[in-house]
């Protein structure tokens, strides 16, 4: 095994997976169940290294906001937090979504509403997909299950919201922030330089303007019914394309499934074994873990119905990812929800409870 | 003797900058706005900086400051500039970076982010435009609205039993240890126009010089809001904003903090 394969927590390989994709700055602030990732890059002190800006803003309001300037400038630029202070930055959201900037937001997510718990759950799903701030405009949303995908995501992330212009969020979980895995770490890049940044984004990024080109002007103010129209369209069309070329899902013992778990994130790792259970008892079970919960996986679901008896999406919420299931599906097959509340986990026979329950009374009977 | 004759360049004795645009501000006649973007490109092009600054204007009148300078421009959510310039400013350490914005923005809703980025020292330049009033939305009551002073929500005048008091933030701010310079300027006469001139200057060779962040408060006329002529609304400054504002250095080098509670 080489130096590169370690035992990691979720949350501390954010921080050394950021540092290692070549990023220029975090902003945060503290909030649990998080907090690692700041205390893992001030302990790091990438700024000697890489040259990495690690700063500890008052609040969420200013880190978001941070994130602002430094994407403007061109700069790969994160932060990271839990739902109430998630919750904080969905005014910044609305304008770097409004402003096209590339940015990465990790959401280690706890149970609400309002303060709510410190214990894991997934009742941010709609937040995160449906936007949070005010407007029509969608992140692209990566739904690690893995302390290894928590590393993935990290430079996957910078490189999707380099490659649209748009803010990406890592939709994690206290779980997946909190465990312990083991994980093999990305080769080391090196940040870019001021001219690979012009490079890539000197067309529209506030990096001081030379003689002889326009100034770069960030803004998502269009005062002209028509201007701001147009340009809406314009983001519509990017999210269109961004649904047509960016799914990405998982598809665990599928093929001669009867009855599908829909399942994302720490979720999906105990349907996994829910799955196997199932097996054993001679229930053909399948599950579909989306990566992406934007884009969400809606025609590979619609494709499974034909061999399909029934859906049960299985998260930790009151059921918010189910409505793009049933979006996807129709009335094709029956869709239901499970879910526990609270930072409450079911084990997996609690799934599998829950899934006979559901569809197999009368096959008991 | 022709016109032509005299247009030529040993007689010329004024010119407009050329980071200045040449978009036709969007500013009420008699607004402080105008003199002031003007004199921050003079300074620009004085310094020989516009490759290197990079400004910020949230939300308010100056929300439109992007179309009249030739350099590059963020325009920020409301009070987050000074969020946004930390950002832009340690990542781009040599840039020059300065945030515009006016009361509403800055001693109301953004009060937190302009405390911390003056706390931590960063080394930018904040321009604060204080008129006493929200311009932008229709001449509501701004923090630094006299008490007395009507507005579009103290249609009464602002009373200190429901609206507190008019907020001196710059004195509050020139308290921080980050902070390497405060003054309060203004632009009603041709002199104080070179003085403050001359104080955006002092503020952005502070920036160059890592010196921490300066902080120039320019005393404005909304005259729009203020339901005035451009005249009446300068008269009406000196007599009522002044003395709760008094002009002048209130942090630096040699002075030291000014002992503003006497006044």
């Amino acid at each position: 095994m080489d130096n590169n394969t370690i035992l990691c927590k979720g949350n501390d390989v954010i921080a050394l997976a950021a540092i290692r994709c070549g990023c220029d700055g975090y902003f945060g602030y503290p909030i649990t169940p998080q907090s690692e990732i700041m205390e893992k890059l001030m302990e790091e002190k990438p700024w000697e290294t890489t040259g990495m800006v690690v700063l500890q803003a008052e609040s969420e309001v200013a880190s978001i906001n941070m994130l602002y300037g430094g994407a403007a400038c061109g700069k790969k630029v994160m932060t990271s937090s839990s739902s109430p202070g998630v919750s904080l930055m969905c005014e910044g959201f609305s304008y770097l979504a409004g402003a096209e900037l590339p940015c990465l937001i990790v959401n280690v997510v706890r149970g609400g509403p309002g303060l709510g718990t410190i214990q894991p759950a997934q009742s941010d799903y709609f937040q995160a997909v449906k936007g949070g701030g005010h407007g029509d405009y969608h992140f692209i949303v990566l739904a690690p299950a893995s302390v290894q995908e928590m590393n993935d995501f990290v430079d996957m992330g910078f490189d999707l919201a380099f490659k649209y212009r748009n803010p990406v969020m890592i939709l994690a979980d206290g779980i997946v922030g909190q465990m312990m895995e083991k994980v093999t770490l990305s080769p080391p890049k090196p940040r870019w330089t001021d001219e690979e940044i012009i490079a890539l984004s000197g067309s529209w990024a506030t990096t001081g303007k030379p003689s002889g080109r326009r100034e770069n002007i960030i803004t998502s103010l269009a005062m002209d019914a028509a201007v701001a129209e147009k340009f809406n369209e314009k983001l519509q069309r990017k999210f269109n394309e961004i649904r047509r070329r960016e799914v990405r899902l998982e598809k665990i013992k599928c093929d001669d499934a009867e009855y599908l778990l829909i399942a994302y994130g720490a979720m999906s790792r105990i349907c996994e074994e829910t799955v196997d259970n199932a097996r054993a008892q001679g229930i053909r079970l399948g599950l579909l873990r989306p990566i992406t919960l934007f884009p969400f996986p809606s025609e590979q679901i619609a494709a499974m119905t034909p061999q399909l008896k029934g859906i049960l999406s299985v998260e930790l919420s009151a059921g918010q990812m189910v409505e793009d299931v049933r979006l996807a599906v129709g009335d094709k097959t029956p869709v239901t929800h499970f879910g526990r509340l609270g930072g409450i986990v079911p084990a997996p026979d609690e799934v599998l409870a829950a899934l006979k329950r559901t569809y197999l009374q009368n096959e008991n009977e | 003797m022709d016109v032509n004759d005299i247009i030529q360049p040993e007689n010329k004795v004024y010119g407009k900058t050329p980071v200045l645009t040449d978009t036709e501000m969007h500013y009420c006649p008699g607004c402080s706005h105008g003199v002031v973007h003007k004199i921050i490109a003079e300074v620009i092009e004085d310094m020989g900086i516009q490759d290197k600054t990079i400004g910020i204007s949230p939300v308010g009148c100056a929300v439109f400051a992007y179309n009249y300078l030739h350099i590059d421009w963020q325009q920020a959510a409301h009070g987050r500039a000074p969020a946004a310039a930390t950002a832009v400013k340690r990542l781009y350490p040599d840039k020059y970076v300065f945030t515009y914005q006016g009361d509403g923005d800055l001693a109301s809703i953004g009060t937190a982010e302009i405390m911390h980025a003056c706390n931590r020292g960063e080394n930018i330049v904040v321009i604060f435009i204080n008129n006493a009033i929200y311009g932008m939305t229709g001449g509501q009551m701004a923090p630094t609205t006299l008490i007395g002073q009507v507005t579009a929500t103290t249609p009464y005048g602002r009373v200190v039993e429901l609206n507190g008091y008019p907020l001196r933030i710059t004195e509050l701010l020139a308290q921080l240890s980050g902070v390497c310079y405060v003054t309060r300027q203004a632009v009603h006469t041709p002199a104080a126009v070179r003085k403050a001139k001359k104080s955006i200057q002092k503020a952005f060779e502070n920036s160059g010089q890592r010196k921490g962040l300066s902080f120039v408060e320019i005393v404005g006329t909304c005259n729009s809001g203020w339901k005035l002529s451009p005249v009446e609304a300068n008269q009406w400054m000196v007599e009522n904003m002044f003395p709760h504002y008094p002009l002048g250095d209130i942090k630096n080098e040699e002075l030291g903090i000014k002992d503003w509670l006497k006044q």
